[in-house]
């Protein structure tokens, strides 16, 4: 479609940038003091993006001449993204790091990420895919490092950058490789022209794969690119630490689904029956292998951690590993579990990091003994805190639990070759009760049992808590209707 | 009434919200309010047990709802003679164990709460025919056993509460599998009534690495069961938990949530994989062997008196596991056998429902020395016959029940086990009646060293046991002298269907090979 033409298809997009500038000009007149206001701004962008993600309806089509495409894939993965930048705004307001900041322009960056992130989920075009994950990336610096004064965040922000840096420019060497072979940057031309190639040009193909792989999976912290995430996580502010744990990895499974079936991939359609460019090794098992390791990782060393926000770093590199099972399955049910699970891990996840930030404004730190006797002392916090460290094992009937049912009963489906990694998954998933449960014990077990009940003194933090914890709960026996919605957006683009 | 079995299930989580409402110190209120929930629903159960049609052995009370339906997933409950009379055990175990725990006094609210969440998780497993809903409730158990022991237990709690909690998890992971691979190999369905016609013909002859998919299916689903039992080498946890816990939780644990992995395994492993039946009737019985003995001298070794019920609750599960490999008796090869078969199976049936009472009893009485002299150790005690002649009777009722002597329920059912399972494991049998003896052991020597002998000073103005403890003994022992003397009325309940699993098994099974 023409540029022109695409332009009223781009409405939430075109929404979210007049919020960001709007919210940088506001930003100007307001006092240190109330800089906070802009938050205010932004929300209010962010719900006008929604409302026209929600009429622009289910339109099938590329935009921009073929850079990007607009179906219900992308649409899911961006309500996704939404409901998560909203959530990080209204936890933010609770943040006790970041108060002593002026963080006008933390909320404009986190609405400018949120674009990015939009179009990383919609990108059809390699220069578009390199373009959305370097906006995402040098957003994320800047909110890494926001602490200026707290050496952690600096150093977060400087590892980021590094690593960044490094994976990024390892991906662009393999998308130039591939450019290279084909002659062109759209992902539907260069199927067809890998389809043509002569075996001569396997290994240049296979290299150019793994370089990519090396970028996206640094976006979705697949070990071995994981090396970063645990310090960034830790040194961040926790309110950005939950926003990275959970919208870049979910643009970032968006764009792996997306590119790997529609360039490497036998058809253009949501999955392929084999990733022809990739024959001669064999990927499927290496993918398998990714993903077995990811959560083996990540788990065993979360299991060695002191502090509860580095746990949960150490744990969402495990929770990628789980969705990454199934990635090499070529099956529908397998899409469809990732974008389940990613719905689920969202609430659950977003909810115990605000359990962590809410707890470090009232004990200063975030470390296990901090949760001492938190159950007895604040009943509702506590409370949730166990909802959300049940659904992050995956114990019924919570959300995490039908994520990961979704997931295993794709794993399953796909045949006995692929058993070992649903093994893999459950025995990881019991490795995983003992830290959450660690938590738990904490909270009820050590400590004084407080005979005085302390409530959140903020209206806020409930609601906030309560609309985390309450999708949290009845996903995980009704799920019904989100299973609806996430079967009807398995709609992709495939090209004129 | 409609709607029974949902009745029966969901009421404790009505009391449980009633509860919510209740501010955190009116204690006796929330305790009378676990007991009315508690009381209605053992009256249910017994108006279900009247009301049931023994005669036959299909299921009855059907109830069936859409759920989820993009999964093929549906809400469906039914009993039979076999979940019935775990109904009633829960039931009546549930209402005694409310009033086991009325001198809980710290955060009773939690608590109560816990409890009754516990009670429908128990409820729903035994219940639900939809495999999708039965997992569900079975996870739901484990939050609450976590937290009952955790923070209402004794000085290792956090140990024994994550310790539980991740051997039960492990072995229903492995379950969760299993049940995923019955869904997508027979025909998308969670619906166990379709399963159980299903399952054996589709499953014969598709291999899995090399390996028979019921193999497979059978050994998971089997771990996963096996863990709850506990059947040996996975009984590491009972101890434990059961020592932790405190009393009210231990009687439940043995009374009635060691029945679920049994119950599990006749109710899917012996229906859905019959063939895997007589691969494993061997296994089983060996199983059930080497609990006998080895929970026997476990519990001939100890020192504490509430950890030395804990093992007989081992000792007595091999019984069980020893009656229900005799199914096979009844198949061709084995001579058709049916009577051993029959004997068998509802003797390890009828096992089930006297270990419930009969350690329910135990632990209860373990309770009652425990709160009044603040230790279990049995050497430390002596002469007690003197100080509290009440409970030394209560006491002696209760271990001679535990030691299947005639007269008591125990005594029937084990009975019944050997000789079904004579006619095929003769040799397993034989040995197995060691346990017999040991078991007479290490309760006889337990009972000798606290009772008789020269009474210690320490104890002499130990009080004698109460009513409220009486009460909740004497429906206990009730039971266990009525059943011994007249086991009709339970063997009638669930012979029907008993001869139906058994047809289920035999006549689907041991036929194709199982590689």
């Amino acid at each position: 479609m023409s540029n022109l033409n695409s332009l009223t298809y781009f409405w939430p997009e075109l929404i979210l940038t007049i919020t960001v500038l709007i919210s940088v000009v506001a930003d100007l007149f307001y006092r240190k003091e109330e800089s906070y206001k802009v938050a205010w701004w932004v929300l209010g962008g962010l719900i006008f993006t929604m409302l026209a993600i929600r009429l622009g309806g289910s339109a099938v089509t590329d935009l921009f001449m073929g850079t990007i495409a607009l179906d219900p894939f992308s649409v899911f993965f961006k309500i996704l993204i939404l409901i998560a930048t909203v959530f990080v705004i209204l936890m933010s307001f609770n943040s006790n790091e970041l108060k002593d900041y002026r963080v006008g322009e933390y909320y404009s960056v986190l609405a400018i990420m949120a674009f990015g992130l939009f179009l990383m989920a919609s990108a059809i075009d390699i220069l578009m895919v390199y373009l959305a994950i370097e906006v995402v990336s040098i957003m994320s610096f800047f909110l890494a490092g926001y602490l200026k004064k707290n050496p952690h965040s600096n150093e977060a922000s400087l590892k980021y950058v590094i690593y960044g840096a490094f994976s990024s420019g390892i991906m662009l060497y393999g998308l130039s490789i591939l450019f290279g072979l084909t002659g062109t940057t759209k992902f539907m031309e260069m199927q067809a022209a890998i389809a043509g190639l002569s075996p001569d040009s396997n290994l240049a193909l296979i290299l150019s794969a793994v370089f990519i792989l090396v970028g996206f999976g640094y976006k979705i912290s697949a070990v071995p690119f994981h090396f970063w995430t645990p310090d960034v996580y830790e040194g961040s502010p926790t309110t950005i630490t939950a926003y990275l744990s959970v919208a870049p990895k979910a643009a970032g499974f968006a764009i792996l689904i997306r590119f790997f079936n529609q360039v490497f991939g036998d058809s253009s359609a949501l999955v392929s029956e084999s990733w022809q460019a990739l024959n001669h090794i064999p990927w499927p098992q290496l993918m398998g292998v990714l993903a077995a390791a990811t959560m083996t990782v990540g788990n065993l060393v979360a299991i060695q951690q002191k502090s509860v926000k580095r746990m949960l770093a150490y744990s969402s590199i495990a929770h990628a590993g789980y969705m990454m099972m199934a990635l090499p399955l070529m099956s529908e049910a397998g899409v469809y579990g990732i974008m389940i699970y990613l719905l689920m891990y969202l609430f659950m996840n977003l909810g115990a990091f605000f359990v962590v930030i809410y707890i470090q404004g009232k004990t200063g730190g975030e470390d296990f003994e901090d949760f001492n006797g938190l159950g007895w002392k604040m009943p509702f916090v506590g409370a949730v805190m166990v909802l959300f460290m049940l659904s992050l094992t995956g114990l019924p009937p919570t959300a995490g639990f039908i994520g990961k049912f979704y997931l295993f009963a794709a794993v399953i489906k796909a045949g006995s070759q692929y058993y070992w990694l649903a093994f893999v998954g459950v025995l990881n998933s019991v490795i995983s009760l003992y830290y959450y449960f660690r938590v738990v014990k904490h909270m009820y077990f050590k400590g004084e049992r407080s005979e005085t009940v302390v409530m959140p003194e903020s209206n806020l933090v409930t609601t906030v808590l309560l609309f985390l914890a309450i999708p949290t709960f009845i996903f995980g026996w009704y799920f019904g209707p989100v299973a609806n919605w996430v079967s009807e957006s398995l709609v992709i683009f495939q090209g004129m | 009434m409609n709607h029974l079995l949902s009745w029966i299930i969901w009421l404790p989580v009505i009391g449980i919200v009633a509860i919510a409402f209740i501010p955190r110190d009116k204690t006796e209120l929330i305790k009378q309010v676990s007991a009315a929930a508690t009381g209605i629903q053992l009256a249910l159960a017994i108006y279900l047990w009247r009301i049931f049609d023994a005669a036959t052995g299909t299921f009855q009370f059907m109830e069936r709802a859409e759920w989820i339906p993009s999964f093929n997933i549906t809400y469906i409950l039914g009993v039979d003679g076999l979940s019935l009379p775990m109904v009633i055990l829960m039931a009546l175990i549930g209402f005694v164990s409310v009033f086991v725990s009325w001198n809980i006094n710290t955060a009773v609210k939690g608590y109560f709460s816990l409890f009754l969440l516990l009670n429908t998780g128990v409820m729903g497993v035994f219940l639900s025919l939809d495999f999708f809903l039965f997992y569900i409730f079975w996870e739901v158990m484990l939050l609450p056993m976590y937290f009952l022991i955790g923070m209402w237990g004794g000085p290792q709690r956090e140990y024994a509460a994550i310790k539980f909690f991740l051997y039960t998890l492990f072995g229903s992971v492995l379950m969760l599998i299993a049940i995923l691979a019955l869904y997508f190999t027979c025909g998308n369905t969670f619906d166990m009534l379709v399963l159980m016609d299903t399952a054996p013909t589709a499953l014969s002859g598709v291999l899995w690495w090399g390996m028979s998919a019921i193999k497979v299916i059978w050994v998971l689903l089997f771990i996963g069961f096996a863990i709850k039992v506990p059947v040996f080498p996975f009984h590491t946890w009972l101890p434990l938990a059961h020592v932790e816990a405190p009393t009210a939780i231990s009687v439940i644990l043995a009374g009635v949530l060691l029945k679920l992995g049994v119950y599990g395994m006749l109710r899917i492993n012996y229906t859905m994989l019959p063939d895997g039946v007589f691969w494993f009737a061997g296994a089983l019985a060996v199983l059930g062997l080497i609990n006998v003995i080895w929970g026997a001298m476990c519990a001939l070794a100890q020192k504490d008196l509430k950890k030395l019920v804990a093992y007989s609750s081992v000792n007595h599960m091999g019984y069980v596991l020893l009656g229900m490999a005799a199914v096979i008796a009844a198949s061709g090869m084995n001579g058709d056998n049916l009577i051993s078969a029959q004997a068998g199976i509802n003797g390890a049936v009828f096992q089930m429902f006297n270990h419930g009472t009969i350690s329910a009893m135990l632990f209860i009485l373990v309770g009652v020395i425990y709160d009044r002299a603040h230790h279990r150790d049995i050497e430390g005690f002596g002469g007690l016959a003197s100080q509290m002649p009440i409970y030394t009777g209560f006491v002696a009722v209760a271990f001679f029940a535990g030691l299947g002597l005639p007269g008591f329920s125990g005594f029937v059912s084990e009975f019944m086990i050997f000789i079904g399972a004579f006619p095929v494991f003769k040799t397993i049998v034989i040995i197995s009646t060691i346990g017999i003896l040991l078991n007479a052991a290490y309760f006889l020597w337990a009972f000798q060293r606290m009772f008789f002998g020269p009474a210690n000073e320490k104890y002499n103005d130990l009080p004698e046991i109460n009513k409220r403890e009486l009460f909740t003994i004497i429906p206990l022992a009730v039971i266990t002298l009525f059943l011994g003397i007249y086991p009709r009325p339970f063997l009638d309940m669930i012979s029907a269907t008993m001869n139906v699993l058994i047809e289920q098994v035999v006549s689907l099974g041991g036929l194709a090979s199982v590689m």
